[in-house]
């Protein structure tokens, strides 16, 4: 206190307001010191994402054949294939994909690239490097390797999304990954919606707050929320992978994966993760429920399932479903406890159940970016503009969702 | 009682009847229903048990192997469990610096961003600034971690030059306090509007400016709240992984130079954990004796950090 008489003693009020100014100023951009750098972060991803790179072939197409290879027939395609691969790679690649004769232009002109041209990405610029000092770049490319061709790429493009895990980052996508995300959100959902939805009506609607063993819940329930979510991994790994290994791998229902480290351990423990998260959000929206509103349903008469079940639910609905998506894509996003959990980079069927092994989006970025070459960090930032692109699109959903609720009250 | 029952009553009934037909009927259905409900609420219950049977039951294993004694956890500064040394120094001692130089970040921006929602901007900017700070808290940590690895290293090689190590503890403490920021100034913000506004106008009719308001009044009335907000800040940054485990560096190692690469708890925990770990290897009993001292050092920072922010919330109420 005795600060304040000494500012207002020693300054006149101009260099109050000044001091005043200044530090608003400092406040201002404290605020936005977050977005600046979110917005320096995209950029690098985009940087990243789309770069100058100079691939060489160990083939090239032009002794293939004298015209472009998307310009052959798929006769021509065929012959090229067979005269330049082993019996033994055409059969698995018939046993795996489909018989040659079944392909059509593009299947085939895709196998003819990934198989017998095989173009290797040598060295890659980020964008805004490569638009400044273009030809500098040129020159260095072509000084290390001479034959490489020097085109702009994309790394995000359709066909990542749709192409299969690979060591080699010109050949690898995301397939896998986003579908495993999926199966493992489909899975935290059905699990931890009834029960953190339930757990939030008991402790808002029936629980008797004076009772201990209601404070005890509930502070419990704080505390698991703001449990790192790396020992929800090690809990994970202990019960669901490794105790109850026999059910998480299928093996009591005859379909057995080997281990435990499925999809099913991956979404339990995911679940339990969130739990905390949408008990605490979804008791939120309850408690925003007009008390008027069940004293008018006790007045006529209902029991207290009937008044949660047609009254107050459909009022809390809107809330419960914002934070339910804002959970949702927390887990989307969360990587630490998969780690734990076992997923795994090298998967490269789809997942056919829920006693499947897994990878997830963003655990194919973190393993992507540990990698020493440096082209896998250019898929890596491809994988998180996926990535970013679906959170953000379930943000905004939910900010939309809140927007109509708040004005509807 | 004679009045109130005649209405009710049916030619053939005795008044005992009438009340009989009035009493509660057992619902089965309602009962069930509740009972359920209290099992989802439960299911928490489980997984603290769960969380804490599990890391005590295999950190128990983990102390009792040949070697390891709890004296020599603590205080020894070598972590190899593979080869017998198994002191947790080093890994502490990086998570303690990358944590601290995340508060560095996340305390002063954290803060000054509460003030300015709170005291300065107009409700306009508000509706604005806050969910574009909720988007930025809910940008996924390996993202950060990515951010931290191929951005603020080389950033950070400008000034330091090769004195600064590819993996180090300062890019990837100064990114996790980016990502804090949101944490601390939402928590914090809080507290700044509860605080009651007649202090506000106390403050000005004395002549005080806004700044001075803010920072002298405001500020140290919800002190306990800003603080309670830090140390949720500080438990987040411990428990944080994903950021560390890329970009501070994989291998324990027992310094305080935040140039240098370190591997924190988390990555510790992250890395071994991230091949297929074989069951009852010291290495696999080791992750939860480090996950065991990780949830203890959360779980105690969170109790106090609500402590805190109860007592505010009973003084304003």
């Amino acid at each position: 206190m005795n600060r304040s008489v000494v500012l207002s003693e020693t300054g006149n009020l101009s260099v109050r307001h000044q001091w005043g100014k200044f530090f608003q100023g400092l406040f201002l951009f404290s605020t936005v010191i977050g977005l600046i750098v979110l917005g320096i972060l995209i950029v690098t991803v985009v940087d990243k994402t789309f770069t100058l790179v100079a691939v060489t072939n160990k083939v090239d197409p032009a002794t293939l054949a004298d015209r472009p290879l998307e310009e052959l027939s798929e006769e021509e395609l065929r012959q090229i294939l067979r005269e330049n691969l082993r019996p033994a790679r055409l059969r698995t690649i018939e046993r795996d994909q489909a018989p040659l004769d079944e392909m059509n232009q593009a299947d085939l002109t895709a196998l003819v690239t990934t198989e017998i041209v095989k173009p290797t990405t040598r060295a890659s610029y980020p964008l805004f490097q490569s638009l400044t000092r273009r030809a500098e770049i040129e020159a260095e490319i072509r000084s290390e390797y001479p034959d490489a061709q020097i085109y702009f790429k994309a790394w995000l493009t359709w066909d990542f999304l749709q192409r299969s895990m690979s060591t080699k980052p010109d050949l690898a996508g995301v397939r896998q990954a986003v579908k495993g995300s999926l199966w493992i959100i489909f899975i935290t959902i059905l699990v931890a919606f009834p029960i953190g939805v339930g757990a939030a009506i008991y402790l808002e609607e029936y629980a008797d707050h004076r009772s201990r063993i209601n404070r005890i819940l509930q502070t419990n329930i704080e505390n698991l929320a703001g449990v790192p979510s790396i020992i929800y991994g090690i809990l994970g790994l202990a019960v669901f992978v490794r105790t109850l290994a026999l059910i998480t791998s299928g093996a009591v229902f005859g379909v057995d994966a080997g281990s435990g480290r499925t999809i099913l351990s991956g979404g339990l423990t995911m679940a339990l993760l969130v739990l905390p998260i949408l008990i605490i959000s979804s008791q939120e929206a309850l408690r925003a429920v007009p008390r008027s509103l069940r004293e008018a349903s006790y007045a006529m008469g209902a029991t207290r399932w009937q008044t949660i079940w047609h009254h107050v639910l459909p009022y809390a609905l809107p809330g419960i479903l914002t934070g339910t998506i804002l959970t949702v894509s927390r887990a989307l996003g969360e990587t630490a406890p998969l780690i734990l959990v076992g997923a795994s980079s090298l998967i490269n069927k789809d997942p056919q159940s829920v006693f499947s092994f897994f990878t997830t989006l963003p655990f194919q970025i973190y393993n992507w970016t540990v990698r020493p070459q440096p082209e896998f960090r250019n898929i890596a930032a491809a994988a998180i503009l996926v990535l970013l692109a679906v959170l953000l699109s379930l943000n905004a959903t939910a900010i939309v969702l809140r927007n109509r609720l708040s004005k509807r009250i | 009682m004679e009045v109130s029952l005649r209405h009710l009553k049916r030619p053939e009934e005795s008044a005992l009847d009438v009340s009989r037909r009035l009493q509660k009927r057992p619902r089965w259905g309602e009962g069930f229903i509740q009972a359920f409900l209290f099992f989802c609420g439960a299911v928490s219950i489980l997984t603290t048990i769960g969380i804490v049977y599990e890391l005590g039951k295999e950190a128990l294993l983990f102390f009792q192997m040949p070697g390891v004694t709890l004296l020599e956890f603590f205080t020894k500064t070598e972590w190899q469990p593979t080869v017998g040394r198994f002191g947790v120094l080093p890994l502490v001692s990086a998570t303690l610096v990358t944590t601290v130089i995340a508060m560095m970040v996340a305390v002063p921006f954290g803060l000054g961003a509460a003030i300015y929602l709170s005291e300065y901007a107009s409700e306009k900017a508000r509706k604005v600034l806050k969910p574009a700070l909720e988007v930025l808290a809910g940008i996924p940590t390996v993202v950060y971690g990515y951010f931290a690895l191929t951005t603020v290293t080389p950033f950070l090689r400008i000034f330091f030059g090769d004195a600064i190590n590819i993996y180090n503890m300062l890019s990837a403490g100064l990114t996790m306090g980016i990502m804090i920021i949101p944490l601390v100034a939402s928590v914090s913000e809080d507290a700044l509007h509860s605080v009651p506004n007649a202090l506000r106008e106390g403050a000005y009719a004395m002549g005080a400016t806004r700044l001075e308001t803010s920072l002298q009044v405001v500020v140290p009335a919800a002190l306990s709240g800003i603080i309670a907000g830090f140390i949720l800040g500080f438990s987040r940054a411990i428990g944080e992984t994903m950021i560390v485990a890329i970009a501070a560096g994989a291998g324990p190692n027992f310094t305080f130079n935040p140039l240098k690469a370190a591997e924190t708890m988390t990555g510790y925990i992250a890395r071994i954990s991230g091949g297929d770990v074989a069951y009852d290897t010291p290495d696999y009993n080791s992750i939860f004796a480090i996950g065991l001292l990780l949830f203890g050092i959360s779980l105690v920072l969170n109790i106090i950090s609500r402590r805190i922010s109860a007592r505010l919330r009973e003084v304003y109420e």
